[in-house]
């Protein structure tokens, strides 16, 4: 609100951000907590939320026992191409779709609000069977592929959104200028909208290097792992190795974590501006 | 809600400027006034080679196997004899039914949706509201309050499971500091417990994009607006109900349509917290199709899928003609 606040006021909302704050942090402080716990240490009362000793046995582990390293670098690999690639993609795109209008274009849209809908289940058979006639089951190469399709409807719409913000102006200047349409969105356009193509293309990067159903269908190997099919072989029937598991889910929250500390002001300022848009 | 109905547009100072909310990203509808231009050949090959990758790309990885998957809805589809996949009509729908577990299914899958959706836009409104003001540290309360928003709904039902595990887990022994609980409680092994224990973890999760998109959008609307309310000696809820809500009602309409899909078809979360047990009291119509595929029916985990798709597209064409704006309401 932007009216003037009284103290009572200002009391409620810092309480009630202060407990929000405990809230959502508490569960990753956890995780590291126990993470950093000797392994035998985990089981044992009272539970200790400082424990006296620390230790790093379960974060050696997963480099000893697992191949934690591999599936680090397979799920950096394949997000990293996938998420580039949807974001370069559903660059031209957006921009047919925030700049021009003709027939087909409102089913476009439709048909990518639908994409959202589809339960992956429903695909995932079909799908492995067209990946083995293209040879690409159990490979980077044809997980990346999957990824960008599964990537590109949002982020089509998220840019375009951000495209609606740019004046038109400034393409059609530079293309008065002998540029092509092609060379003004790469010269001109892009440049201005950076902020929003690396939101983007965060949000992309972060979808792919959480994603678990299609990876487990896809990737039998296990130097083709990515991080979320290693850590659902973490889960045994009945049993859980909370040692292993909370170290790896550390390793894979803090790059993401990371990233969007660094991304949040640039997502909300881009989806601000096309908030605004004049 | 008062997003679905809310009847009165806001007086607005200077019509003809810009249109309200468009934070929302599938923001279709009207854009702009301006008209289709003329077709030429050149202008369709622009278009039609821009849109060529992505058009290209979802076809074939997502439209293709979604098609081909439907039509095993209609199949003799078992992995435990593929030597008969006879045309079947719609015994797999059925089956469906006639499961004595469905009902609950759908009961679970209500309670799941509503229970974590209302919280989420309380609670993610307030916090919008609270973070427009600038204070010291806003920039880092934001980046830790939305880091939720980053972590896979596999691993969010980790961290959980892990918090309420019933011998060494923390929310028992808090709950058993300060009293509040003799003995611990057997959170997800409980059928009485356990939806509860998913959906305070999908809040925990969701709150977060609510934040984000009404941030934004409350971001469009004009001081003017509200120094205009002050002026009139409206009260904050007066100026809550009739201006602020009535402003962003796109955005608030469009978020909480993507997340009522996004929340109905999200698995992930179940499937690494409970995995739908304890006795199906949390199971959700996407995870009991994840059950029906890991038993081999494609058949009737894809006419599952195929009711799901539909009962989405029937919500979504209601709701978005529920909460359409008025012709001529936009300047």
């Amino acid at each position: 609100m932007i009216g003037k606040e009284t103290a009572a006021g200002r009391t409620v909302k810092f309480a009630f951000l202060g407990l929000w704050l405990v809230f959502t942090v508490f569960p990753l402080y956890w995780i590291t907590i126990t993470s950093l716990k000797a392994p035998g240490d985990i089981f044992t009362f009272p539970i200790a939320y400082w424990p006296e000793t620390f230790s790093l046995e379960n974060y050696e582990g997963l480099f000893s026992k697992a191949d934690f390293g591999t599936y680090l670098a397979n799920s950096l690999i394949i997000a990293a191409v996938a998420g580039a690639t949807a974001t370069a993609i559903s660059m031209l795109s957006a921009y047919v779709l925030a700049r021009f209008e003709f027939r087909t274009k409102s089913a476009l849209l439709m048909a990518a609000l639908v994409t959202q809908m589809i339960p992956a289940f429903i695909a995932l058979g079909p799908l492995y069977l067209l990946m083995t006639d293209l040879k690409l089951v159990d490979n980077r190469l044809g997980l990346i592929l999957v990824y960008i399709a599964v990537c590109i409807p949002f982020c089509t719409v998220m840019l375009r959104g951000f495209f609606a913000n740019v004046p038109d102006a400034l393409e059609e200047a530079a293309m008065i200028d002998g540029l092509s349409r092609f060379g003004a969105l790469f010269r001109v356009l892009l440049p201005v909208m950076r902020p929003g193509i690396v939101a983007a293309f965060i949000f992309n990067f972060v979808n792919c290097w959480n994603e678990l159903f299609l990876s487990v269908t896809l990737m039998n190997s296990d130097e083709n792992k990515t991080i979320p099919t290693a850590l659902n072989g973490f889960i045994s029937s009945f049993n859980i190795d909370w040692g292993s598991m909370s170290a790896a889910a550390v390793l894979t929250i803090a790059p993401t974590m990371v990233l969007f500390a660094f991304a949040s002001r640039h997502i909300v300022q881009g989806l601000t501006s096309g908030a605004v848009k004049g | 809600m008062p997003i679905v109905s809310p009847t009165r547009q806001p007086a607005r100072p200077r019509p003809g400027r810009s249109s309200p909310a468009k934070g929302a990203p599938p923001s279709g509808g009207p854009a702009t006034s301006r008209r289709r231009p003329e077709f030429t050949a050149r202008r369709a090959l622009t278009i039609a080679a821009f849109m060529a990758p992505a058009a290209l790309f979802v076809a074939l990885f997502t439209y293709y196997p979604m098609i081909a998957g439907s039509q095993m809805a209609f199949r003799n589809w078992k992995l435990t004899d593929l030597t008969d996949t006879s045309w079947v009509g719609l015994k797999n729908f059925r089956d469906v039914f006639a499961d004595p577990a469905w009902s609950t299914v759908l009961g679970n899958t209500a309670v799941w949706v509503v229970a974590s959706i209302v919280p989420q836009l309380v609670i993610g409104f307030a916090l919008a509201l609270w973070l427009r003001r600038k204070f010291r540290f806003r920039g880092l309360y934001q980046a830790l309050v939305f880091f939720p928003w980053a972590v896979s709904g596999f691993l969010i039902g980790i961290l959980f499971r892990w918090l309420f595990n019933s011998e060494f887990g923390v929310v028992n022994d808090l709950l058993q500091k300060t009293g509040l609980s003799d003995e611990p409680i057997a959170w997800l092994a409980d059928p009485h417990t356990a939806m509860g224990a998913v959906i305070v973890a999908n809040i925990w999760y969701g709150v977060t994009f609510f934040t984000i998109m009404i941030l934004a959008a409350l971001q469009s609307i004009p001081d003017e607006l509200y120094e205009a309310a002050a002026l009139d000696g409206a009260g904050k809820a007066r100026t809550l109900f009739q201006i602020t809500i009535p402003y962003i009602r796109t955005t608030l309409a469009l978020t909480v349509l993507l997340r009522i899909i996004w929340i109905f078809n999200f698995p992930d979360l179940i499937f690494g917290m409970t995995g739908g047990g304890p006795d199906n009291q949390t199971h959700i119509v996407t995870t009991w199709m994840i059950r029906i595929t890991q038993q081999g029916d494609y058949g009737r985990a894809s006419a599952i899928g195929l009711l799901i798709v539909a009962s989405l597209l029937v919500f979504a064409a209601f709701f978005l003609l529920a909460t359409r704006e008025k012709k001529g309401a936009r300047p």
